[in-house]
């Protein structure tokens, strides 16, 4: 049951200290490092990443939302699809939906050149895949449950009953 | 011309909160926890529902005693979460915040000369809505020792089984505390013995940590002679909004409506719209918020701790009671601290009899800021202790 609590708190900010995750449960530090390592090593916590809002930086990078189809055959199941999409690093996020579309995959690059090439190049042409729609993202607002914009002034008075 | 301003107005001193509010607001980089409202705002889908409202153009009147709809939903809600069984019809009315039921319930209640006890310390309105209404305020104060539980004891020992009414605040503002059935028995041995009226402002209960919240109204005997306030400031973080509501028996529900009528009409409609939602769809965000203030508790109390401040478990609100050290009073040191510091806490004094030597502070604020805080506090201690 710790390690539930312990990996609410890091999905919340995986950035609390094993100090402080200590001090907002009942566990002890040493506790909450054991059912940290104890995450990590059956694979559950699979890694740590900042939140960005690419619209707050210089640089430009390039993000598309991609719907992908595919024919199945008899040697070749959607793990096998997947599998080969997902070794490309510019390929973030692989998901196998319902609905229209077989895959959902986000895709990332520096330039929309860039991710077209990717797409057109390397995803394209897998034998399985029968169709590519391909979304470049305009604006984000919320990314992993995080609102991008500029967030509520705290109006409250600084001292009130 | 100077108004010859009525002597019941005269007779209540400003409130002590305004003063730290003026030093808070002279200085800069201030980290407040001083405040007594949530951090969060209004739950979307009940906001949503008031600008939906709006939209509609639903901004009359509502009955006196608020929407029928919202009475029925209140009715539900406190039987489901508090085994309470009120009636839609008599025995709820929804009044303009908690704050407006607490002044009905003293104006329904209480006449010239009559006596009312205060489980102190506790909320800074009681007081002066017993001047106002006329009655006398009786103090009883509630000591560490008991973790700020109102004991028989220390009622009798402030003489209160001569009082009219009591006045009971738990989970408590200042302090935190909370009273367990097996605490509130014998004082409603007490209140049933020596035929107090009670009202009880219960407006903290969906914050309350580790178990459950008991209302006094439950146990035996009790609800024909209590009141009962709650609202949606702090568990749905509505304070703006201004909406609660009293819980009672239907002559002194009927008798606050006879002067909420008068005086108020009724509650603020759009805010009813938005509190009806918040019963019907917003359990998860008060779960949520009540998880985020009990990690934040636990993360306060284990800083005070640390710095070395005694402090007793607080298990509602979003409150704690640390003690200041020795040498200090609260004032000083609160005004320390402020000015040194730029941390604001409130001396407990504020909150009336047993909040000397303390503080309250309120962790309605982020897990950053809490840090922030608490660590500017160790350095303050450090330097003076
Ligand atoms: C104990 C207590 N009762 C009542 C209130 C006022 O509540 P409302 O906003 O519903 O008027 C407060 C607000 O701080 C409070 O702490």
């Amino acid at each position: 049951m710790s390690e539930r609590e312990v990996l609410e708190l890091l999905r919340e900010n995986a950035r609390y200290s094993t100090a402080d995750i200590a001090r907002m449960t009942d566990l002890e530090e040493d506790e909450v490092e054991a059912a940290i390592a104890e995450l990590e090593a059956a694979g559950v916590v699979r890694g740590y990443q900042a939140v960005v809002d690419w619209d707050k930086l210089e640089d430009e990078r390039v993000r598309a939302e991609v719907e992908l189809n595919v024919r199945l055959d008899r040697e070749t199941g959607y793990g096998d699809i997947a599998e080969r999409l997902a070794r490309f690093p510019q390929v973030k996020a692989l998901r196998l939906v319902s609905g229209d579309y077989d895959f959902d995959m986000e895709v990332e690059g520096d330039s929309i050149r860039e991710v077209s090439q990717f797409i057109s190049e390397k995803v394209a042409p897998v034998p399985e895949i029968t169709q590519t729609v391909t979304h470049y993202v305009m604006t984000s607002y919320k990314e992993n449950g995080i609102e991008l914009g500029d967030g509520d002034e705290d109006d409250r008075l600084s001292v009130s009953p | 011309m100077t108004f010859e301003l009525s002597d019941r107005v005269q007779a209540v001193p400003p409130s002590g909160i305004r003063r730290f509010f003026e030093i808070a607001e002279e200085r800069d980089e201030v980290i407040s926890l001083g405040v007594g409202e949530p951090d969060f705002s209004t739950p979307w889908a009940a906001r949503d529902a008031a600008i939906t409202s709006l939209e509609q153009g639903k901004t009359s009147y509502t009955a006196n005693r608020g929407k029928r709809e919202l009475r029925e939903a209140i009715s539900d809600y406190v039987a489901d979460r508090f085994d309470l069984g009120y009636g839609a019809d008599e025995e709820i009315i929804v009044t303009a915040g908690a704050s407006e039921a607490v002044d009905l319930a003293f104006r329904a209640l209480v006449d010239p000369g009559d006596t009312v006890a205060i489980a102190q310390p506790s909320y800074i309105s009681y007081e002066p809505g017993v001047i106002f209404a006329g009655g006398e305020v009786l103090s009883v104060p509630t000591k560490k020792e008991d973790d700020f539980r109102l004991t028989v004891d220390a009622l009798e020992a402030a003489g209160a089984s001569e009082a009219d009414l009591l006045v009971l605040c738990y989970p408590n503002n200042p302090t935190g505390a909370i009273m367990r059935e097996s605490d509130l028995e014998p004082v409603a041995e007490f209140a049933r013995e020596h035929d107090l009226t009670v009202l009880a402002d219960e407006i903290y209960a969906e914050l309350t940590y580790e178990g459950d919240h008991t209302s006094i109204a439950t146990l035996p005997g009790m609800r024909e002679r209590t009141v009962v306030f709650n609202g949606f400031s702090k568990a749905h973080a509505m304070t703006g909004l201004r909406l609660g509501y009293a819980l009672g028996p239907a002559d002194v529900i009927g008798a606050m409506n006879k002067i909420h009528q008068y005086t108020m009409l009724s509650a603020p409609t759009t805010a009813q719209h938005a509190a009806l939602e918040a019963l019907d769809s917003c359990d998860g965000d008060v779960r949520e918020m009540v998880e985020q203030y009990d990690r934040r508790r636990q993360f306060v109390l284990s800083r005070f701790r640390e710095i070395g401040m005694d402090v007793f478990e607080a298990k509602g609100a979003f409150y704690c009671f640390p003690e200041v050290p020795e040498g200090w009073t609260a004032e000083e040191f609160a005004e320390a601290v402020l000015r040194e510091q730029g941390v604001a806490v409130v001396p407990g004094d504020v909150f009336g009899a047993g909040g000397e030597g303390h503080l309250r502070v309120s962790y309605a604020t982020g897990l950053d800021d809490l840090r922030k805080a608490l660590n500017r506090l160790e350095a303050f201690v450090e330097d003076h202790v």
